[in-house]
């Protein structure tokens, strides 16, 4: 009989593929070494060591592009050119770690009729933006209050023949899909077929696939640069998936924020009933995403939960229980839950740091959160950073930025656990005060 | 209690339906389309001042204004007759160059309008030069500059900087405020004053208008 996998073991195993130097290519054994060791520091300060000095990341989102002398537009729809701009950013500013970009493919987007976003050069006119402009989200009710019931009775089955139609308008055939349970007996798959075969199903299947190949050559490039910047400087990712807590699930991108927040006071047991479902879809996604490129990092992006957006009871009742449930199910199954916390945190953190969370399990990025009440309330259990304020990076000076840095680290981050990171994705910035920062965390953030 | 006091005690509650059923009962008993209005105002104070102290949120304020505007829809046909608020003062606002946000700003438009400013809303992605036109054409005392990316903080020293151009700028008083606003970028854009959420909007326009 085979052992139980403990999910540490899991955990230990994603981490010793993220670390292992087999299948991946160095110019050197030097920068192998380097590789790992940043690795190695990574996994310190999430398991609450000290490591040889304090990991330090960049978000950096339309800035690679604005550095390289490149557009938004250009970041999304010219491979090449986008490639080249990172590969320029990451040799002039040697960060330790890869850093994320607006590097998206375009065609994709706009084969699949996605009207979700807008973004810069857009081949679709009621989406496109300005090339300088960076992507960005149209709030709006792509899921109506009256269709809480079929969300909480199928989600998967609301996401693809409602969700979907709506928001990839390419794909709108979909909602004429019938069951796939009509496999079951042969005689009934003429029939099942015979509808898929219906000219708007088929035009979404094959807008599906002509999307799928449009970002298999997106993603030929992005594999081909971020083995670059691990071949050549020894830079490791630091995201293997993505998921979100699910209750933005719900009030980010089915009921936007007014909806949900409508919803919250006239149909509370379904948008609890509706976060619970959600649930084990925001688990699963994180899990695979983090076992296909075998990294235990899975990026959450906290937004609706933030102090300002409701009140500490709501958060208890709405919010909280389900985004645990969510934290507890990736890392029962290896994944390190990398949350992205916006806006403040202040009036949460005793919530969270009191609800039992295994230690050495997590992450969490803050923005405007009061730091010194962080480290109190998560020092003892989680690895802790960001705060470092986008305004610095754009509005400050180099001599502001070391200051901020210098003691950011000396009041919060001399036992470990903890990483720098600004506090939000930085789209504008001075390059000055980007190799401020870079710099500062070197020379302040090296142990003794 | 009165029908009155009910129907604020009713919208200061969050009782949506009772404050909708309460507005009808004001109405068919007679009462003017302005005590209907005074009621909403009344409860919108103490939401207000709800939220202020952090009792209410997001929530609180987006059912409130959907309450309001189902009441309005219910007096409406009887404003025509009614005599015109003074207003506290003029606010225009809008979300800056090269930014589609308005989650935020449509909040500080609502909290700015209930708190008796009349409010002109420019909507998103509004250039610097439409600002320009709109001050001269509304002569606001305060000018609201709201945008949620970092690349909305070029575009709100760009606007302050047309109005300065077009020799308005010391006519109004600007506030700033969305996304990682903080002081940093109000120094850099050059505004007057910036601020963290709707109240703080509200509260600035009440000190450098009155109201």
């Amino acid at each position: 009989m085979q052992a139980q996998t403990t999910s540490e073991q899991k955990m230990e195993a994603l981490f010793a593929a993220w670390m292992s130097t087999e299948g991946k290519s160095f110019v050197s054994p030097e920068v192998a070494q380097t590789y790992q060791r940043r690795v190695q520091r990574f996994k310190d300060v999430v398991q609450l060591k000290k490591p040889d000095q304090v990991p330090t990341i960049l978000l950096t989102g339309g800035f690679v592009a604005d550095y390289a002398g490149i557009s938004h537009g250009e970041m999304m729809y010219d491979y090449e050119k986008a490639a080249r701009a990172i590969l320029k950013f990451h040799e002039d500013f040697q960060p330790d770690y890869q850093a994320a970009s607006n590097f998206l493919p375009g065609p994709a987007f706009d084969r699949l009729g996605y009207v979700l976003y807008r973004w810069p050069g857009s081949k679709i006119p009621s989406q496109s933006l300005p090339p300088t402009m960076p992507f960005q989200m149209v709030e709006a009710e792509y899921m109506r209050a009256d269709e809480y019931d079929q969300l909480i009775a199928d989600p998967e089955y609301f996401c693809l023949r409602v969700y979907v139609p709506r928001i990839c308008k390419a794909l709108g055939g979909w909602q004429l899909l019938p069951t796939f349970f009509a496999t079951m007996e042969m005689p009934f798959i003429p029939f099942w077929l015979g509808v898929s075969g219906a000219p708007p199903v088929m035009e979404a299947f094959q807008a599906f696939l002509e999307a799928v190949r449009l970002n298999a050559e997106y993603g030929a490039v992005s594999g081909r640069v971020s083995a670059e910047l691990m071949s050549k400087y020894g830079m490791p990712g630091t995201i293997g998936g993505f998921s979100k807590a699910p209750f933005d699930i719900l009030g980010d991108t089915l009921r936007g924020t007014r909806g949900v927040m409508l919803d919250m006071y006239r149909c509370p047991d379904k948008v609890l009933a509706a976060v619970e479902r959600l649930t084990p879809i925001a688990i699963q996604m994180g899990l695979q995403a983090a076992m296909m490129s075998q990294h235990p990092f899975v990026l959450i992006p906290l937004h609706k939960g933030a102090d300002g957006f409701m009140s500490r009871e709501d958060f208890k009742k709405f919010y909280w229980p389900t985004l645990k449930a969510t934290l507890l199910g990736l890392i029962e199954g290896g994944a390190v839950p990398f949350l992205f916390v916006e806006g403040g945190y202040n009036e949460r953190l005793d919530i969270i740091a009191e609800s039992g969370l295994p230690a050495g399990r997590t992450i969490w990025l803050f923005d405007r959160t009061d730091m010194k009440a962080v480290k109190k309330f998560f020092g003892s259990w989680a690895c802790f950073g960001g705060n470092v304020p986008a305004s610095l990076f754009y509005a400050g000076t180099p001599q502001e930025m070391e200051t901020y840095v210098r003691d950011l680290i000396e009041t919060v981050g001399q036992d470990g656990g903890f990483f720098l990171s600004p506090g939000v994705v930085v789209d504008q910035a001075r390059p000055e005060n980007v190799r401020a920062y870079l710099e500062a965390a070197r020379k302040y953030g090296v142990y003794g | 209690m009165s029908l009155k006091n009910s129907l604020v005690h009713a919208i200061a509650e969050m009782q949506e339906e009772e404050a909708i059923r309460l507005t009808r009962a004001m109405v068919d008993s007679g009462a003017s389309p302005m005590e209907v209005l005074d009621a909403a105002r009344e409860a919108m104070d103490i939401v207000g001042q709800r939220y202020e102290k952090g009792i209410y949120f997001l929530p609180e304020l987006m059912m409130a204004g959907e309450i309001l505007s189902q009441m309005a829809e219910i007096v409406k046909p009887l404003l025509a007759q009614a005599p015109a608020v003074k207003k506290h003062g003029r606010v225009l606002i809008g979300t800056v160059a090269g930014d589609i946000h308005d989650i935020g700003k449509n909040i500080v438009v609502f909290m700015l309008d209930v708190n008796g400013f009349e409010v002109m809303d420019l909507g998103v992605d509004v250039p610097p030069q439409k600002f320009v036109e709109a001050v001269k054409e509304f002569k606001p005392q305060v000018v609201g500059l709201s945008g949620f990316l970092t690349l909305a903080f070029d575009s709100m020293k760009e606007t302050i900087k047309a109005l300065e151009v077009a020799g308005l700028r010391n006519q109004v008083k600007v506030m700033i405020g969305g996304g990682s606003v903080d002081e940093h970028v109000r120094a850099y854009t050059g505004a007057d004053a910036w601020g963290r959420d709707a109240m703080a909007a509200v509260n600035l326009a009440k000190q450098w208008i009155g109201g």
